[in-house]
Formats: structure tokens, C-alpha cells, sequence
């Protein structure tokens, strides 16, 4: 019994550790995955995380900074949405100007499927030639 | 009729890619016209004791240039904007960008210096503010220190006469 309330403390501690700051690991892991989802806007089809663009490495520092003077991953990718457009965002969002992007494949799958499955129409080529 | 179908959807298919494929992918367009000019506060490329804001482009009608000692197309830009500087009045802000302070300091000693104040902008703090892809970028600001152009690449002779001077003349009568 007496164990089992050291370890339920010790788990206590640590989960409000980890809610009252966040240490420099996760703040790195954070910032890759921000990193992640933000194109360098330089080299078209590369995530910052990934560029060695000079810009793409003052984003990252950026990202970085914020991160760590507190802010979400949600603002920082908010924070260049702002400057930089829908285009910054690796992952286009689901909104009125993508929807035909985002709904197309479903569209293209269903319009496939009933092609699949339509009867058949009955062969009457054999009556025909007679 | 409906042997046409697999046509139609060809002709689809490649009237998207037409419009799509022929449309420059660097040219953005900026989500920023319209929006305040971003706060900011960073030394003057001349300067380190002097501090710029973004108050120092209100009342003003003004004329804001990324450069740098670095970008070869801010060389073919420079003489338009040494023209500007001595034949106009728009108020002509430059933003050293991603540039070292000697290197900046001594290509405008050899070009000649068209600006008035020159925010020193080393980390790209105010250019990704901005959303500035690469150099030259032109932003034109009106007198509430609003964003109303932006322009992307150097600015040739027939930019200036035919887009940027006849907005500016119109923002100073505003």
C-alpha cells in the first residue's frame, strides 16, 4: 500500500513538472515538428526542418524562440501564416477554397465504385447478328 | 453522346494544368496588403544606438526596400532607386536584410546611399513578418503605416512610372 502511494506521488510530480515548463527537449522536439509543417518558402517543396536555405534556418530560429518563450505549436504556425499565407502550410487546410481539393479523391473513389458495381447491361449482341 | 465523356474529361484535365503549370509559383501573393505594417524595433544599419520602429513610417507616404550587399538583382534595381530618392518625395525606407553591417555599409558607400532611415534586419526578424520570399521586395506603405502594394523582384523604369509612383501620388493626396 505504502509503495503504491510513493509511486502514484511520483507520478504526481513529475506530470506537473512537465506542465509548469516545458524543458529545452521538448521544446527541440516541438520546433521539429513545427518545422515540419511549414514550408521553406524559398525552395517550394521542402519543410523548413528540412532546408538548408539561409531563410529556412531564421524561420527555424524563430520558431525556436517562440516556442520557447511559452507560446503553442498552434500560434507559432499561426504566427507564419500570418506573414507568409495558406502557402506556408505544408498540409493545405481543409476550408472553401480546398474543398475541391480535399473532397476530389473521395468523389473520384465513389464515382469508381459505382462504375464497378452498375449492372451489367444484358448481352444482346449474339440475337442481333441472327 | 456519351463516347464524349472521356474527351471532355481530357479537356478538363488539361485546362487546369494549362492555367496551373503556366502560373509562376514564386510570385505569392501577400496576405499582408491591407494589414498594418508589423511591428518592429531594430537597430539602424548606420547606427546600432539608434532604435526604428514602425512609427517611423506614419505620416508618411513611403517606399520600403529589402536589399542586400549580397543579392545581384538589388544592383540592377539601385540606379531606379537613386532616381527616386533624387527626383521624388516618397519617403525611401531600406531594409539591410541577412546582410553583415560592414558589407552593407560599404556597398552603399560605393552604390550611393538612396535611403533615408535603413532598418538593419541580420536575423530576418522583420522580413518574416513581412513574408519576404527573397530580395528585392518593394512594399509601398500610406500614412496610417497601412500596407497597400507590394511589389516582388527589381523595380524597372516602366514599374515605377506605370504602377509604383502613380499609387504613391495618390496615397499623398489622401
Amino acid at each position: 500500500m505504502r509503495s503504491l502511494f510513493i509511486i502514484l506521488a511520483f507520478i504526481l510530480s513529475t506530470l506537473s513538472v512537465a506542465q509548469t515548463a516545458p524543458s529545452s527537449d521538448q521544446i527541440e522536439a516541438s520546433a521539429r515538428k513545427v518545422g515540419r509543417a511549414l514550408r521553406c518558402v524559398v525552395c517550394q517543396n521542402q519543410s523548413i526542418d528540412e532546408s538548408d536555405a539561409p531563410l529556412a534556418a531564421d524561420m527555424r530560429e524563430i520558431v525556436r524562440q517562440r516556442l520557447s518563450a511559452g507560446q503553442s505549436e498552434a500560434q507559432v504556425i499561426a504566427y507564419m501564416r500570418q506573414s507568409y499565407g495558406d502557402y506556408v502550410l505544408l498540409k493545405p487546410p481543409v476550408q472553401s477554397n480546398t474543398y475541391l481539393l480535399w473532397g476530389l479523391p473521395f468523389m473520384a473513389l465513389l464515382a469508381g465504385l459505382l462504375w464497378f458495381f452498375k449492372p451489367a447491361k444484358p448481352i444482346r449482341m449474339a440475337e442481333d447478328s441472327q | 453522346m456519351k463516347r464524349f465523356i472521356p474527351l471532355i474529361i481530357f479537356a478538363l484535365i488539361g485546362l487546369a494544368f494549362a492555367i496551373g503549370l503556366t502560373r509562376d509559383p514564386r510570385k505569392l501573393d501577400t496576405v499582408l496588403i491591407e494589414t498594418p505594417f508589423p511591428q518592429f524595433s531594430l537597430q539602424s544599419l548606420e547606427d546600432p544606438q539608434v532604435l526604428l520602429t514602425e512609427a517611423n513610417l506614419k505620416n508618411q507616404v513611403s517606399l520600403v526596400n529589402v536589399f542586400g550587399s549580397w543579392c545581384i538583382a538589388c544592383n540592377v534595381e539601385h540606379p531606379i532607386l537613386m532616381d527616386i530618392a533624387q527626383n521624388e518625395t516618397v519617403n525611401l525606407v531600406g531594409i539591410n536584410w541577412r546582410d553583415k553591417r560592414d558589407k552593407g555599409q560599404d556597398w552603399l558607400e560605393r552604390q550611393g546611399n538612396p535611403y533615408g532611415d535603413i532598418i538593419f534586419d541580420p536575423e530576418s526578424i522583420l522580413a518574416i513578418k513581412l513574408g519576404v520570399v527573397g530580395a528585392p521586395e518593394t512594399f509601398v506603405t500610406d500614412k496610417s503605416g497601412t500596407i497597400r502594394y507590394k511589389h516582388i523582384g527589381p523595380i524597372s523604369r516602366e514599374d515605377w512610372t506605370q504602377t509604383l509612383k502613380p499609387l504613391i501620388l495618390q496615397l499623398e493626396t489622401d
